[in-house]
């Protein structure tokens, strides 16, 4: 039988209360800021997890989860606030990837890779993007032909987040030189460190170094690593992109990190923190802008929970997932605005600057820009599902 | 607006959407509009059948809701009520009804909870006051101590239906703070007066009151005693106001967005539908964004509300502030979108925007909400 929500979040309370680190006061937990040594201390966290039974909440039991409710889920991250979480593994590798085997893989690659995944050892990344291409992602040019039992692999892909210290990638390849462009494609667990696989990181304005590009020379990849059909990787890459969509704007049931904080821009506690440090916390016009940015936090989890409950209830159509990624590039630069507007020339300099890293990255948060092309493309998709409702 | 209507509020939903198709058309409302009425008497007792003005009443005091959440199942029929842009005292007399039914005074206002749950009779909250804002826990109305009772003085405005209202809830300052009273609209020393409105049917009126008497303790009148702190209490009835005029707004921005849609498949431009325009479904996606957003925290305000939850205060005025203008914006822009035709007096699309743009600035405008909750926060 199903353990109630009330009693799995009581044991949950207990559990975290013994065995996760606490965060320091004054701490939130947060990806602020991503350093290297963050990766290898979400494998422990997630390893604790994993041996406490707290690990994997949504996913199958025969797959090392725990097979209970994104309810239960829900009741997790309200206690496991003020805890260290491995939050680096959320996205991509617990709400989009994972999720993706799970859906898509073949019985063999669910039992290698989510239990792996759930025990903290593997790290997973998504490689889509090209050079070229942008986001149009049915216009890849990597190419994979194939060779017996393997096919190889010859190309590049960019804006990979976190792929150095990653594992596994599920790469996206031409198959089919021939065949109409969304039907030569292939979907491939490939492994990130092996020969043949070059990774160069990118820096970014906001001083964000996570996003990489790689390089493949001639790698070699096991056919039983094709994820769905050899030519049918443009199912499994719109699967991949609705997991991607929830898990951005919030919304995946895969993942466990403390709710009710505040997502993206400067954290509205931070805010305040600054508005008094500058003198600032009388004036009504300041006063009103904190509550703003408190108000489009609070909103957006609102939402997020709608368009979660809406989908899941099937009373919203899947593409309902854009919702959430237009609100959340939307308010990801409001709230930007309202950082430099309250804190004005204090902006500039000191830990207010600090605070503020994310603004000048335009779109929020580390590894959140939604590139203008694909925001459009998330209005296309919206708009042609209003045409058909 | 909720994903997780029960059965029976699903079939409240269509009796209330039948009942104001029906009774209530838009035509309806126009006539009423050129008549100058605000709502008919008759027209309100029969909707009160359905139980518009029962749900928010405690259960103690005769009260009954559909799923247990009275104020979620009540935004249901503001929900309709914004959806054909409807006249009558929802607002009000569910604040009152939420207000007289809790405090430690309830019994004696059981005779006007009684009628108000009827039909019979109407109330509205008089918290406004000439050249001021929304400012409810700080009002200028003197209430002074006279023998048993109290003597209450100064004036009230923009009160919501005051025109034909038969009691008003006076919040005032009396001798030991904020207090609150139920003074019958005919009482000595009120004088009503007409407002003209932005809305054609939402009518509001200025009530003075001059040395109007009210008993401590009277069968169907006098002092509303609060059954904990006076600002809690009003403070509650800020957040009931917020949540059925946040969800009239959402009711009336779905209609909206609904027919706009439907016009831009209709319309045709250069020989193509609007709806084909590429610059034209980037708003649409971003409207229906901002639409189901105003869904999402309208909700969540009516639950907070409903379950006394401890951020109820918080959430009202989160939605308070987000609804109020992103509702006025989704409109203005679905004007533009109509072109033309959207501004003409027989486009009904301007009454929409009349109530939305009411909605945003009554019981506090975003801006007011926004400085409550800057206070909430302990900024």
């Amino acid at each position: 039988m199903t353990e109630d929500v009330e009693s799995f979040r009581l044991r949950a309370r207990q559990w975290l209360a013994a065995n996760m680190p606490r965060l320091a006061p004054g701490e939130d937990g947060t990806l602020t800021e991503i350093s290297d040594d963050k990766w290898p201390r979400a494998r422990e966290l997630q390893r604790l997890l994993y041996e406490g039974g707290f690990a994997g909440i949504c996913y199958p039991r025969e797959y090392g989860g725990l097979g209970l409710t994104p309810a239960h889920q829900r009741a997790f991250n309200s206690e496991c606030a003020g805890y260290e979480m491995p939050l680096v593994l959320n996205i991509p590798t617990f709400s989009i990837c994972a999720p993706v085997v799970l859906d898509m893989g073949s019985e063999e690659q669910k039992r290698q890779h989510l239990p792996a995944v759930l025990r903290g050892d593997e790290i997973m990344v998504q490689f889509l993007s090209e050079p070229r291409g942008g986001s149009d992602l049915a216009g890849v040019t990597t190419r994979a032909t194939r060779d017996g039992d393997v096919f190889i692999l010859n190309g590049s892909k960019i804006w990979s987040s976190g792929a150095y210290a990653a594992d596994w990638a599920l790469c996206l390849a031409r198959t089919d030189w021939e065949a109409p462009k969304h039907r030569g494609l292939t979907m491939f667990l490939l492994k990130v460190h092996q020969p043949g696989v070059e990774i160069k990181r990118i820096r970014q304005t906001g001083g964000n170094n996570e996003f990489c590009q790689e390089f493949f020379d001639d790698v070699a990849v096991p056919a039983t690593d094709v994820v769905g059909e050899v030519n049918g990787g443009w199912a499994v890459a719109s699967r991949q992109l609705f997991h991607e969509r929830t898990a951005v704007s919030g919304g995946s049931p895969y993942v466990s990190a403390p709710a009710g904080r505040a997502r993206r821009g400067p954290g509205v506690a931070a805010l305040i923190d600054l508005v008094r440090a500058t003198g600032q916390a009388d004036d009504v016009r300041v006063r009103e802008l904190v509550a703003e940015a408190h108000a489009i936090g609070r909103v957006q989890q609102q939402l997020i929970e709608r368009i979660t409950d809406g989908i899941r209830s099937q009373q919203l159509p899947a593409p309902s997932a854009a919702i959430g990624r237009l609100f959340g590039g939307e308010s990801g630069s409001r709230l930007a605005e309202i950082g430099v507007e309250v804190l004005g020339s204090h902006a500039v300099v000191g830990e207010a600057a600090g605070g503020l890293g994310g603004v000048v990255s335009s779109q929020g948060g580390p590894g959140e820009w939604v590139p203008p092309e694909k925001e459009a493309a998330e209005r296309a998709r919206l708009s042609m599902w209003a045409q058909r409702s | 607006m909720d994903f997780d209507l029960t059965a029976d509020q699903k079939l409240f939903r269509s009796t209330t959407r039948e009942f104001l198709e029906k009774e209530m058309p838009l035509t309806r409302v126009r006539e009423l509009a050129e008549g100058g009425v605000g709502f008919e008497p008759d027209w309100w007792r029969r909707g009160s059948e359905l139980g518009w003005n029962s749900m928010t009443v405690a259960p103690e005091a005769g009260g009954d809701s559909i799923s247990g959440e009275g104020l979620v199942d009540t935004c249901i029929v503001a929900e309709e009520m914004g959806r054909l842009v409807s006249p009558g005292p929802l607002i009000g007399v569910n604040v009152a009804a939420t207000a007289l039914s809790e405090a430690a005074s309830a019994d004696e206002h059981a005779e006007v909870i009684a009628a108000l749950m009827a039909g019979e009779a109407v109330a509205s909250w008089a918290v406004y006051e000439p050249r001021g804002g929304f400012a409810p826990l700080a009002p200028q109305v003197r209430a002074s101590r006279d023998g048993a009772g109290y003597v209450l003085s100064g004036v009230k405005d923009r009160v919501d239906g005051g025109d034909q209202a038969d009691w008003f809830l006076v919040t005032a300052a009396g001798p030991d703070g904020l207090a609150q009273f139920l003074v019958p609209a005919g009482a000595p020393g009120v004088t009503v007066t007409a407002e003209a409105s932005l809305d054609l049917v939402r009518h509001y009126a200025r009530v003075e009151l001059d040395g109007v008497a009210v008993p401590d303790s009277d069968m169907g009148g006098g002092v509303v005693r609060p059954a904990g702190p006076a600002e809690a209490a009003v403070n509650r009835q800020v957040q009931v106001a917020a949540a059925l005029q946040c969800a009239e707004t959402v009711g009336a921005v779905q209609r909206v967005f609904d027919f706009t849609v439907q016009w831009a498949f209709d319309r045709y431009s250069f020989g193509r539908p609007l709806a084909s325009y590429q610059a034209l479904k980037h708003r649409f996606a971003d409207s229906k964004t901002w639409l189901e957003a105003c869904l999402a925290t309208a909700g969540a305000a009516a639950h907070a509300t409903s379950q006394r939850a401890a951020d109820a205060d918080e959430l009202a005025s989160v939605a308070k502030s987000y609804v109020g203008q992103r509702a006025t914006d989704i409109i203005q822009d679905c004007v533009q979108l109509h072109g033309g035709i959207g501004v003409t007096w027989e486009h009904d699309i301007h009454l929409y925007l009349r109530r939305a743009t009411v909605n945003r600035v009554m019981f506090g405008t975003p801006g007011e909400h926004r400085r409550r909750l800057a206070g909430i926060l302990g900024v």
